[in-house]
């Protein structure tokens, strides 16, 4: 029997195996963070051991990080201790760290593809559970907590029980103004958080095979969303051309025999998943979440669900629980939602191609008047990308705020934040309760999405905009 | 690591489900650069209501959560591990954990038990009838009792041996560095490092 993509990779990294033990794993690849790297860094300096391979790891400083006044100090004391805490540990370990200010600076799952340090056929881990992003090129890429990441500073290994493995299938083509990011909220909605437990998921199809790498690493982000710790996508031409230019890229000889490694990187045809799933690209639409947890989520045609005509007794506790803390009344049309905020930006949608998309939308528009709108860009560089191509100009004559590279809004570890009842509709990843700030409301969208319903101010799609032009005039 | 193999003390009902690890500790706690201190931040935003379960008295003490399903879920942070163990608790009781809670849980060696829901919801009505009957977790003998209500629960016998010897997986993982530095003499030479740097 053949074997699928990631028990190839499995098997490629295992660098013991008992009976009635986890295998050791070797890692190819250490990002590391601010907020989970400290204990970690400590806990090796009380045991006296040292990095095992720092040329296997590297370091930014995103979750803390402000996105506006970068040139300054970090004005939260405690913030600001956490980054020199980074800095002092990267130093005394001869750690590589892209800090604020650095072009290579950003959240570090748009830092390491950008680098060409993210490839096919690698283990990537990280204290960060979207590490699953990188599971886009073709790697298997897990988040990890802090013991984790110790375990992996001294011993370049970590000590596993492999997964089990699901696929899920889209195939056809996508409807106009539907993206990776509906793809994926679907996906979450359909199978729930708890879905992918126990798994990593690999998405196929000839949908999956029509995204860009950005749109694949949309898609792969969120796998922990439905509960996966990794999710990944077979390497193919388009990920090839994404990594030649790369600086970290494999050049000459090195890159011909990584190449035919990396065409081996497919599912075997015989290969037999745990579990499959089956979705078609044409019954998909831009979706978004009503709800406080990340598979509470609806078609933006519909309308929030009436808790009492849920059959499940959990599900239905947790929607009552949910339209209370977002106050939503049920059975109201999604696009009738008013929003205050709109954020675009994160390690889910806050690469070069998310921020032409949306800025594609408010071209020669203004975003409505009773909202704010940030957009924040992934790293760095995409902040320099976009700004060559005049990106910076389109979102800041629509009204929009054009901010520096971090994790921002997302989870509001920096000053930007939610007030109380505050609602967002944000390109991020969770709509926990409190995750943008205390007491904040937020709803997950794609970018274009994001786009629309700032100009228009209420939940909407591109589509909405030619009827709201019509209203205008 | 603390070894763990039999607890004995209080329940906490959490009747909640989906208990994601920005609602266990919120981002706002995360900066601090030590494992330790993390208690006030535990269930940080829910406890701002005084009719949430830990302010109620009669669960103050309680050292053995007992949640919903799909305990844990979201982000990576250990930080929401710490914060229980700071609080005081020793195990977490619930029909279905967050793969990455999990394995912090492991490490830090705050036990996590799987049980059925409706074990979950028999114990819930027990403490919620009495919240001084106490509950026992024996790793040993892998069972929860409850008064006169007996479970048993798995746990794969590597993590349970590891958590009874409160053994450090680093130091075990260590004994076998030479089979680490044989396979890193194997490793490709396409595949990238991050030093020197190339940009």
């Amino acid at each position: 029997m053949g074997k699928t993509l990631a028990e190839k990779l499995w098997a490629d990294h295992v660098v013991r195996s008992v009976t009635g033990e986890p295998e050791l794993i070797y890692i190819d690849l250490h990002l590391i963070h601010e907020v989970t790297s400290a204990q970690a860094f400590d806990g090796l300096r009380l045991s006296n051991r040292k990095v095992r391979r720092p040329d296997l790891t590297i370091a930014t400083e995103d979750h803390n990080t402000p996105t506006l006044n970068i040139d300054q100090p970090i004005a939260d004391p405690i913030s600001r201790l956490q980054v020199d805490t980074l800095r002092a540990n990267c130093k005394e370990f001869g750690v590589r760290l892209h800090s604020l200010g650095d072009a290579e600076q950003g959240i570090v799952h748009v830092v390491g593809p950008q680098l060409g340090l993210t490839q096919p056929g690698m283990t990537i881990v990280c204290g960060d559970s979207h590490t699953s992003t990188h599971g886009a090129f073709g790697s298997l890429a897990f988040g990890i907590g802090t013991s984790e990441v110790e375990h992996v500073l001294a011993t370049q290994t970590l000590p596993l029980i492999r997964p089990k493995t699901m696929a899920i299938n889209i195939n056809g083509t996508l409807p106009d103004g539907v993206s990776a990011k509906d793809i994926i909220l679907t996906i979450i909605a359909k199978i729930g958080t708890g879905g992918g437990q126990g798994f990593i998921i690999e998405y196929r199809g000839t949908t999956i095979e029509s995204l860009s790498m950005e749109g694949r690493m949309t898609i792969c982000n969120m796998s922990i969303e439905a509960g996966a710790r990794a999710g990944l996508i077979a390497p193919d031409q388009k990920t090839f051309d994404y990594l030649q230019s790369k600086p970290h890229a494999p050049v000459g000889k090195d890159w011909d025999e990584a190449r035919t490694y990396w065409e081996t990187l497919v599912s075997d045809d015989d290969a037999q998943f745990d579990e499959e799933v089956y979705i078609q690209a044409e019954d998909l639409s831009p979706f978004v979440t009503w709800g406080t947890n990340p598979a509470q989520g609806a078609p933006l045609n519909s309308r929030v669900p009436v808790p009492a005509e849920i059959s499940d007794a959990q599900e239905r506790s947790a929607a009552e629980h949910s339209l209370i803390y977002m106050g939503l009344e049920p059975g109201v049309p999604l696009k009738s939602i008013k929003i205050d905020t709109v954020f675009l930006g994160s390690c889910t949608n806050g690469r070069i191609e998310d921020l032409r998309s949306a800025a594609e939308v408010l071209r020669d528009q203004r975003i409505s008047s009773n909202l704010r709108m940030l957009v924040v860009p992934g790293s760095a560089r995409v902040k320099l990308q976009a700004e060559s191509e005049g990106l910076d100009q389109i979102f800041i004559s629509a009204g929009a705020e054009w901010r520096s590279a971090g994790c921002s809004m997302c989870l509001g570890m920096n000053p930007d934040q939610l007030t109380v009842g505050e609602r967002s509709a944000s390109t991020s990843n969770r709509n926990f309760e409190g995750r943008q700030g205390k007491g904040g409301r937020t709803h997950l969208v794609s970018p274009v999405v994001a786009a629309a319903t700032a100009i228009r101010g209420t939940l909407s799609s591109p589509a909405d905009l030619l009827d709201f032009q019509r209203e205008e005039n | 690591m603390e070894k763990f193999i039999s607890h004995t003390g209080t329940g906490l009902p959490l009747r909640r489900s989906n208990v994601d690890t920005d609602q266990i500790i919120p981002a706002v706690y995360l900066k601090r650069v030590t494992k330790s201190g993390f208690e006030d931040g535990l269930f940080g935003a829910w406890r701002t209501d005084p009719e949430f379960v830990l302010n109620q008295p009669q669960f103050k003490s309680a050292t053995i959560l007992v949640a919903g399903m799909d305990f844990g879920t979201g982000s990576s942070r250990e930080h929401a591990v710490w914060a229980l163990q700071n609080y005081g608790f020793k195990a977490v009781i619930s029909s279905r954990f967050a793969d990455i809670f999990r394995g912090n849980s492991q490490k830090a060696g705050l036990l996590t038990v799987v049980l059925p829901q409706e074990n979950v919801e028999s114990i819930w009505r027990a403490i919620e009838s009495d919240p001084t009957v106490p509950i026992t977790v024996d790793l040993e003998a892998k069972t929860v009792s409850v008064d006169s209500l007996l479970f048993a629960f798995e746990i794969d016998d590597y993590t349970r041996w590891r958590l009874m010897a409160g053994l450090d997986d680093i130091g075990l993982t260590l004994n076998h560095i030479d089979e680490v530095v044989e396979f890193e003499s194997k490793r490709a030479s396409y595949k990238p490092k991050t030093l020197p740097a190339r940009r």
